[in-house]
C-alpha cells in the first residue's frame, strides 16, 4: 500500500509538470466556449449565496426592500448596523463561543482517540486489527439521521440533556471514523525502520508514538484537524435535539430558531449572522486549502 | 488516560527482559502487542459503542415500542410499521426522499465531473479557483441553506426580480409555497452544496491518470469522446463508486437543508425521511413512531454500502494489492 502510494504521488507529479499536455492542441476561442465559459458558469453559481449573503448583510434596510430605486446587485451606502446589532445586541457572541467550544473539545478528543486507535491498527496489528478497522469504517457510514431519537434518550439517561457535553461526547461519534483512517493512511507511510531504531535503543510504545510517529505525521494532524473542525461546526441535528436553553445553542441552531420570527426586515440581522459564522471556517480554510483537500480527498481514496 | 496507555507498557518492559537473548526487539513486541493494542484502541472503541453502536440498536428496540418523551413504552411489536403503512404522509416522504436522492445525486455526479474534468485542465489560476469551487462545501449547511431562504424568498427573491426584468416572468415565483417548486428549489440547493465534494475528490482521481494514456489515444486517432469513455471513464471507476455512495448516503439522510429552508412545508411536500421522523419524534413526541421512521431508512443505507463494498473491492483488485 505504501508503495501504492507513493507511486501514485509519483503519478501526480508527473501530471503536474506535464500539466500543459496537449492543450496546445486547442484553439483559443475553442478553449473559451469549451473550457472558460462553462467553468465561470460554475464559479458564479457556487459563489453566488455567498455573494448575495455578505451584500445583504451590509445593506440598508429600505434597500433590502425596494428592489425598483437602485439595483440590488451593488450598494453604495454599505452600513454595519445588522453586524453590530449581531455582535452587541443578542446572544450570538455567546453563541459563536458555544460553537467554538464544541468543536474545538470534540476534536481534540476526537484527534487523541483516532491517534492511538490507527497506531494500533496500523503498527501493533493486535489479533483482529483489520475486522476493527473494517467495523471504524462501517461506523462512517451511519447518519446521524437515524440516531438522533435513540441518542437523545441516550443523553437524557446520562444526565447530558441541554449541556455541551453531550454534544462535546456525541460528536466524536462522526469524527473518529474518519480520521482514524485519514490518520491511519498517514501512519502506513512511516517507516518501520524507524520504530525498530527506536525499539532497539528501548523507547517504550508510547515514546515511538509521541516522539517518532506523531511529529512524523504533523501534516495528517492537521488535516485530521481542520476537517473535524468544520464537520463539528456545521453539525446540526445533533445540536438541534440536546440542546435546550438559548444560551447553549450552537451557532447553526441560534441561527435557525431565534432569528427566525415574523419581522420584514430581519433579512440583514439573519445574513450577517450567517456570514459572521461562516467566516471563521473560511479563514481557516484559506489558511490550509491543501490539508483541507487532502484530508477530503485521503478518506476517500484510503 | 496517561495511567491507561502506561499500565500494559509496564507489562511489556517487565516481560521482555527474560526473551532479549532468543528474540530480536521487533519479534519480541509482536508476543505482546495484542495487549497493547487493545489498551489503545479503547478510548475510540468506548465512544463508539456507547454513542454509535449501543443507539443504533436502541433505536431499532424503540421502533417496536410506543416510547414517549417522559414516559417508557412498553413493547407492541409491529405496530408503528402498521400504523405507518396507512400512513400516506409517511409515503410522500419516501417518494421525497428517492426523488430527492435520485435526481440530486445524478445531477451531482454528472455536473461535478464535469467540473472536474474542466479544473483539471491546463488553466490560470488553477489553485485559486479550486479553492473557490470548494468553498459551498466549507460553510455550514444551515447557513448557506438560509442564504438560499432569502434567494428564494418569495416577495424579495434576487432570482423572480432577474427574471421579471429579463421580461421572463411578470409575476414572482413562490420557490418554497408551490409544493413541486419547493421540491425543486430544496433540490437545486443541495446539488449546489454536494458538487464541490463529487468534483475535488474526482479531481484527485483524475490527477493519478498518466497523461500519456491520452497522448497515445490521440496518436491512434481517437475523438475527446473516446478518449473519455475508454480511458478516463474504466480509470475512475472505483473511485466514483466510493463518492457516490457517500453522496448518495449523505443526500438520502438530509435534514438539515430542508428543515432550515422549508421544515417539511408546505402541506409535507418536501418532507424527507429524516425530517418526518424528527417532527413525529422529537416534536410530536412519539419517540418510538419516529424510531421507526428513522430504522425503515436502514435498507436503504445497507444498499448504499453495499455498493461502496464492492467499488472498494474492485479497486484493489484493479491496483494488484492485497488487504495491506
Amino acid at each position: 500500500m505504501t508503495e501504492a502510494k507513493t507511486m501514485g504521488a509519483g503519478r501526480a507529479g508527473a501530471s503536474d509538470d506535464h500539466s500543459e499536455g496537449m492543450s496546445y492542441l486547442e484553439s483559443v476561442p475553442r478553449r473559451l466556449v469549451t473550457l472558460y465559459l462553462p467553468l465561470a458558469l460554475f464559479l458564479v453559481i457556487l459563489l453566488f449565496p455567498f455573494y448575495w449573503m455578505a451584500l445583504t448583510s451590509i445593506k440598508p434596510n429600505e434597500q433590502l426592500l425596494d428592489m425598483e430605486r437602485v439595483s440590488p446587485f451593488w450598494t453604495w451606502e454599505p452600513t454595519f448596523q445588522h453586524i453590530k446589532k449581531l455582535l452587541f445586541e443578542s446572544n450570538y457572541p455567546r453563541w459563536l463561543w458555544n460553537t467554538m467550544y464544541v468543536a474545538a473539545a470534540a476534536t481534540a478528543l476526537s484527534l487523541f482517540a483516532s491517534v492511538l486507535a490507527a497506531y494500533a491498527i496500523v503498527r501493533l496489528r493486535f489479533r483482529g486489527a483489520q475486522t476493527v478497522g473494517g467495523l471504524i469504517f462501517l461506523a462512517y457510514l451511519v447518519p446521524p439521521s437515524i440516531l438522533f431519537i435513540p441518542l437523545a434518550t441516550v443523553v437524557f439517561n446520562y444526565g447530558l440533556f441541554d449541556s455541551p457535553f453531550a454534544l462535546i461526547l456525541v460528536y466524536p461519534t462522526i469524527l473518529i471514523p474518519f480520521s482514524t483512517w485519514l490518520l491511519m493512511g498517514y501512519f502506513k507511510t512511516i517507516p518501520y525502520e524507524l520504530e525498530e531504531c527506536a525499539l532497539i535503543d528501548g523507547a517504550s510504545r508510547w515514546q515511538i508514538l509521541t516522539k517518532i510517529v506523531l511529529p512524523l505525521s504533523v501534516p495528517g494532524l492537521i488535516s485530521a484537524f481542520i476537517f473535524c473542525f468544520t464537520l463539528c461546526w456545521n453539525e446540526f441535528i445533533y445540536a438541534l435535539t440536546f440542546l435546550q436553553s438559548v444560551q447553549n445553542k450552537t451557532v447553526p441552531v441560534a441561527i435557525v430558531n431565534e432569528f427566525v420570527d415574523g419581522d420584514i426586515y430581519r433579512w440583514g440581522s439573519l445574513m450577517a449572522g450567517a456570514l459572521v459564522g461562516s467566516l471563521p471556517l473560511v479563514v481557516l480554510y484559506a489558511f490550509f486549502v491543501e490539508h483541507y483537500v487532502s484530508a477530503m480527498t485521503g478518506a476517500v481514496k484510503e | 488516560m496517561v495511567d491507561v496507555t502506561t499500565k500494559p507498557m509496564t507489562k511489556t518492559g517487565g516481560r521482555r527482559t527474560p526473551q532479549q537473548s532468543q528474540l530480536s526487539a521487533w519479534s519480541q513486541l509482536k508476543s505482546n502487542r495484542t495487549w497493547l493494542g487493545y489498551w489503545f484502541m479503547l478510548p475510540a472503541l468506548a465512544i463508539l459503542f456507547l454513542f454509535l453502536a449501543y443507539p443504533l440498536g436502541l433505536g431499532v428496540w424503540l421502533s417496536f415500542t410506543d416510547t414517549r418523551i417522559g414516559r417508557s413504552g412498553v413493547f407492541i411489536g409491529i405496530e408503528n410499521y402498521e400504523w405507518l403503512q396507512g400512513d400516506s404522509i409517511f409515503w410522500l416522504s419516501v417518494f421525497n426522499t428517492l426523488l430527492y436522492t435520485i435526481v440530486a445525486s445524478a445531477i451531482k455526479f454528472a455536473a461535478g465531473l464535469y467540473l472536474a474534468l474542466l479544473l483539471n485542465k491546463h488553466i490560470p489560476f488553477k489553485a485559486i479557483i479550486r479553492a473557490a469551487v470548494l468553498i459551498p462545501f466549507i460553510v455550514p449547511t444551515v447557513l448557506s441553506a438560509i442564504a438560499f431562504w432569502w434567494i428564494y424568498d418569495s416577495q424579495f427573491s434576487i432570482l423572480s426580480w432577474s427574471l421579471k426584468k429579463l421580461g421572463l416572468i411578470t409575476v414572482n415565483i413562490d420557490f418554497l409555497g408551490d409544493p413541486w417548486n419547493a421540491r425543486w428549489s430544496t433540490i437545486f440547493a443541495n446539488i449546489w452544496r454536494g458538487i464541490p465534494f463529487v468534483a475535488i475528490t474526482l479531481l484527485a482521481g483524475l490527477q493519478t491518470v498518466s497523461p500519456s494514456l491520452y497522448e497515445a489515444a490521440t496518436l491512434d486517432g481517437a475523438t475527446p469522446w473516446q478518449r473519455f469513455r475508454h480511458i478516463t471513464y474504466p480509470l475512475l471507476t472505483p473511485i466514483i463508486a466510493v463518492v457516490m455512495t457517500f453522496s448518495v448516503l449523505f443526500t438520502f439522510t438530509d435534514f438539515q437543508l430542508i428543515w432550515a429552508m422549508t421544515r417539511g412545508g408546505p402541506v409535507n411536500a418536501t418532507h424527507l425521511m429524516a425530517t418526518l421522523s424528527y417532527q413525529r419524534g422529537i416534536i410530536a413526541g412519539q419517540l418510538g413512531e419516529g424510531a421507526a421512521i428513522a430504522t425503515a431508512m436502514i435498507p436503504f443505507l445497507l444498499g448504499a454500502i453495499m455498493i461502496s463494498w464492492f467499488g472498494l473491492q474492485r479497486r484493489k483488485w484493479q491496483q494488484g494489492a492485497d488487504n495491506d
